[in-house]
């Protein structure tokens, strides 16, 4: 038996997951209309590559990645695109953000696909196909697959493939490691082959004997030795990165440290998946496996194309007369949909319907008492209660100093406030007001910069008029003395070294106005 | 809404609702040695609690939904617990008022207080009726008389007592000021603890007292409602400080044991220093929190010139309480190897 780690607290809410296992994934099949977001990962959006009218056909690329972090977006079938534009999309803001709209014809006829063996191929073309394939984080982060596969600074022992599901409700891996075991195996080996890791552990929480069965089966049926099936005990939130890296190796990855550098390197089993179809068929990632449960009559996992519409893929599970709207992912970490006509994206590991009997709202909030049962469970080992007084009294440095930014959102504080304390918003509104004053702290230094810089400007010039002035006073005296003698040349400064001035100005105003904003950012 | 949008069923009312039916049992075997008076007191105290607060929530212009709570009422209980029962009505009166209004409500209410409101009612009482604070009742079966229920009403409320009947007849210093006295008047340990009103342990009656407020803080750290730190600490504190003095001289000191069940230890060792509003957030500051209070509980015993030391060091620990969760922050995940 492999010894198994411990992190700090962790609630055990009711899972709700035997609901969506009764039946096996279902094809969601093709809805009446795609609405693609171009920005479905995390890093820079994708860049549009088709037009209005355009047909495409399905794994066709919609949008190229564009910048270092980013990931191409695909045809989830073959179609006609009908619009480019803003539209809503699956974030609680309800903000619209670029999109394809994409009819399909019905024929769902794919491009030709190359399948590529990884063991001849170059890594780096390997990851270049990732990228171009669209492949990242289905475990709810959505990171290009293809950065976290680069070579670091340390040679990565451990790749750690995260098959925990610990969000009640959410049963979509479970599903697609008990039916797709053996090709999750295969990207699991295939990216260890990428990491040249020494070995791969298969982290599934022990409330999921048949994944764990199923993936076990796989790993003997392959030839791959170095893969290794371990059942890690159920608790919220066991299965975030850095809590399942933790129990199973023993590291703790801080915040603000790739795991790399500490030699583990972690991915989502749906990922594995996804990379394998994406090298080995040839397949860039159109469809997800999506557990729509909650407030619905037939609770269960669809293979969902990206870009359906929420209303027309849970009309296929049928939600019940009282829903009063969807979350997307679980009940811990997800977030209410604006809108039900918003659609799948790369992130929509799950879509629960609500109604007020199943989630009903919080009773008022009360004043803390220090209870510090949040202490007790904080997976980080934070203090939730002061950075709440902190972010609550707007003393933004103090909650910073208290590891404010350590903070990974599980929601474990506010599941057990006995005040119903919404802890987490607390930290969320702490987190984006720091961001918009880093930010607003950069432009006051830019202008500052500017700003400086025309005063030097000002005093340049004024300086330079009253040398031209006195040169020219002088010249003249100088011409009255010697009118006879040989005259003399003038010699005006050149508008070429104007220039070459201001570039040292610059410089000059920049090393005065860097070193104390250098500061204030730490 | 926002994630979570599931929460695990439990409030404050519930928790502080936990701790008034751990104190139950103590308050019976408390009825049962010393009449019925206590709970003539913990009526008082908690009609007068809920009253202030109302009154105080109008004056702050806030709901009245925190009078629900049994936050108040839990401070009422803890108040009337350490103060006579045969105390005057307007004393138990005043203390809550006090304790409630100045140390609770004008701090912010709820939560926001420094101090140990129960304690604070204490201390207000200690210091400006010190004499009404010495109408202990003598436990059942070692006094001259016992004054029957009525008996006892009449004299909380008139202060007249029956006829031919003294309040030196009825009322009895407590074991730790018995033990005081009898120090002075040059008596050894040895004798003074075969006196009678010294019990098995520490005192009769109070002693078994004591043991149910024990059961009722096992019960609580059973429901995980207060950590073992803090009463851990402090008990061990107060047994090890006790336990030096009287090992280096033990003619003068008596057995730690007897600290430990005498006066208000073990009701502040699982009640008092275990509010969680006044005391540290962080497992060390639990833990110097607890031990500063029950090291002071001795030394304010045992040198100082009040009945006990629970309160007074309960206090003066509160005092620290910012200071000790500022120092004591431990290391967050993934950053305790570094400095």
């Amino acid at each position: 038996m492999r010894t198994l780690y411990h992190f700090n607290g962790g609630v055990h809410p009711p899972t709700y997951k035997a609901e969506s296992t009764r039946t096996p994934i279902a094809q969601a099949g093709l809805p009446s209309r795609l609405l693609v977001p171009l920005h479905q990962h995390a890093g820079s959006s994708a860049k549009p590559t088709v037009q209005v009218g355009d047909r495409v056909l399905k794994g066709q690329i919609f949008g190229m990645p564009e910048g270092s972090v980013s990931s191409a977006v695909h045809a989830p079938t073959s179609g006609t695109v009908t619009a480019i534009d803003m539209q809503v999309v699956a974030h609680p803001s309800g903000l619209p953000d670029l999109c394809v709209t994409l009819i399909p014809d019905g024929r769902d006829e794919w491009i030709p696909r190359v399948s590529t063996d990884y063991l001849t191929a170059d890594h780096a073309e390997l990851r270049l196909l990732l990228r171009l394939a669209g492949v990242v984080g289905l475990g709810g982060a959505v990171f290009p697959s293809d950065l976290k596969l680069r070579p670091g600074k340390q040679k990565v022992k451990t790749l750690v493939l995260n098959g925990a599901e610990c969000e009640p409700y959410i049963t979509c891996d479970d599903m697609l490691m008990r039916e797709r075991a053996d090709e999750i195996v295969r990207g699991a080996e295939m990216m260890r082959h990428m990491l040249e890791a020494d070995e791969v552990l298969i982290g599934i929480e022990d409330n999921k004997p048949e994944a764990i069965a199923a993936m076990q089966a796989a790993v003997s049926a392959s030839l791959f030795t170095k893969l290794e099936v371990v059942a890690v005990p159920t608790i919220y939130p066991g299965g975030g990165a850095k809590q399942l890296i933790r129990v199973l190796t023993g590291i703790e990855v801080a915040a603000g440290v790739r795991s790399t550098d500490l030699g583990v390197q972690c991915f989502n089993v749906a990922t594995a998946y996804s990379a394998h179809r994406a090298i080995e068929h040839g397949e860039p990632l159109i469809s997800r496996i999506v557990t729509v449960t909650g407030n619905v009559q037939y609770a269960q996992n669809f293979e969902v194309l990206i870009g359906t519409p929420v209303n027309e893929l849970v009309a296929l599970a049928e939600a019940r007369p009282d829903t009063n709207g969807y979350i997307m992912g679980g009940p811990m970490m997800g977030v209410q949909l604006p809108s039900d006509r918003v659609t799948v994206t790369k992130a929509s590991n799950c879509i629960i319907a609500s109604s007020p009997a199943l989630f009903p709202p919080p009773p008022a909030a009360l004043p803390c008492i220090r209870c510090t049962r949040c202490v007790d469970v904080c997976p980080a080992e934070l203090q939730p209660q002061d950075l709440y007084w902190f972010a609550k009294a707007k003393n933004f440095g103090k909650a910073q100093e208290f590891n404010l930014f350590d903070c990974i959102e599980c929601g474990a504080c506010s599941y057990v406030c006995p005040s119903n304390i919404p802890l987490v918003q607390y930290y969320r509104f702490a987190k984006s007001e720091i961001w918009a004053n880093e930010r607003e702290k950069d432009a006051a230094n830019l202008a500052r910069e500017r700003h400086e810089f025309h005063l030097l400007r000002i005093e340049r010039d004024k300086q330079d008029k009253a040398d031209k002035l006195a040169q020219k006073e002088k010249a003249a005296l100088a011409a009255k003395a010697a009118a006879a003698a040989q005259p003399q040349a003038e010699t005006g400064t050149g508008s070429g070294s104007d220039a070459a001035a201001i570039d040292t100005l610059r410089a000059q105003v920049r090393e005065t106005v860097r070193p104390d904003s250098e500061q204030t950012k730490e | 809404m926002f994630s979570p949008f599931i929460t695990h069923a439990s409030s404050v009312r519930e928790i502080m609702f936990k701790v008034l039916l751990a104190l139950v049992p103590g308050i019976v075997l408390y009825a049962w040695y010393f009449g019925p008076a206590i709970l003539v007191s913990i009526t008082l105290a908690s009609v007068t609690a809920l009253a202030t607060e109302a009154v105080m929530l109008k004056l702050r212009r806030r709901s009245l939904a925190p009078l629900g709570d049994n936050s108040a009422l839990l401070t009422a209980w803890l108040l009337a617990l350490s103060i006579p029962p045969l105390a005057p009505w307007w004393l138990v009166v005043v203390g809550t008022m006090f304790a409630i209004s100045i140390s609770k409500h004008l701090y912010g209410g709820l939560g926001n207080n420094p101090f140990n409101p129960a304690m604070v009612g204490y201390a207000v009482l200690i210091i400006s009726f010190p004499v009404y604070m010495t109408h202990w009742i003598s436990p059942h079966g070692l006094g001259q008389l016992e004054l029957s229920f009525i008996d006892q009403l009449q004299f909380i409320f008139g202060g007249q007592l029956p006829a031919s009947v003294t309040l030196d007849a009825v009322s009895m210093a407590t074991p730790l000021d018995t033990l005081k006295t009898q120090l002075h008047g040059g008596h050894a340990i040895a004798d003074i603890v075969q006196m009678p009103i010294f019990g098995y342990l520490a005192g009769h009656g109070s002693e078994m007292v004591a043991l149910a407020y024990v059961a009722g803080g096992l019960y609580l750290l059973a429901n995980r409602i207060i950590s073992w730190h803090l009463p851990a600490a402090f008990l061990l504190t107060l047994f090890a400080t006790a336990g030096i003095f009287h090992l280096a001289d033990p003619a003068h000191y008596v057995p730690p044991l007897f600290h430990w069940f005498s006066g208000a230890a073990m009701l502040g060792a699982f009640f008092i220093i275990t509010d969680p509003v006044t005391s540290p957030t962080t497992i060390r500051g639990k833990l110097i929190f607890a031990a500063g209070a029950g090291f002071l509980t001795y030394i304010i015993r045992v040198f100082g010139g009040f009945p006990d030391g629970v309160a007074f060091a309960t206090l003066l620990m509160n005092i620290c309480v910012p200071l000790i969760d500022a120092y004591t922050q431990p290391k967050v995940f993934g950053k305790k190897g570094s400095k």
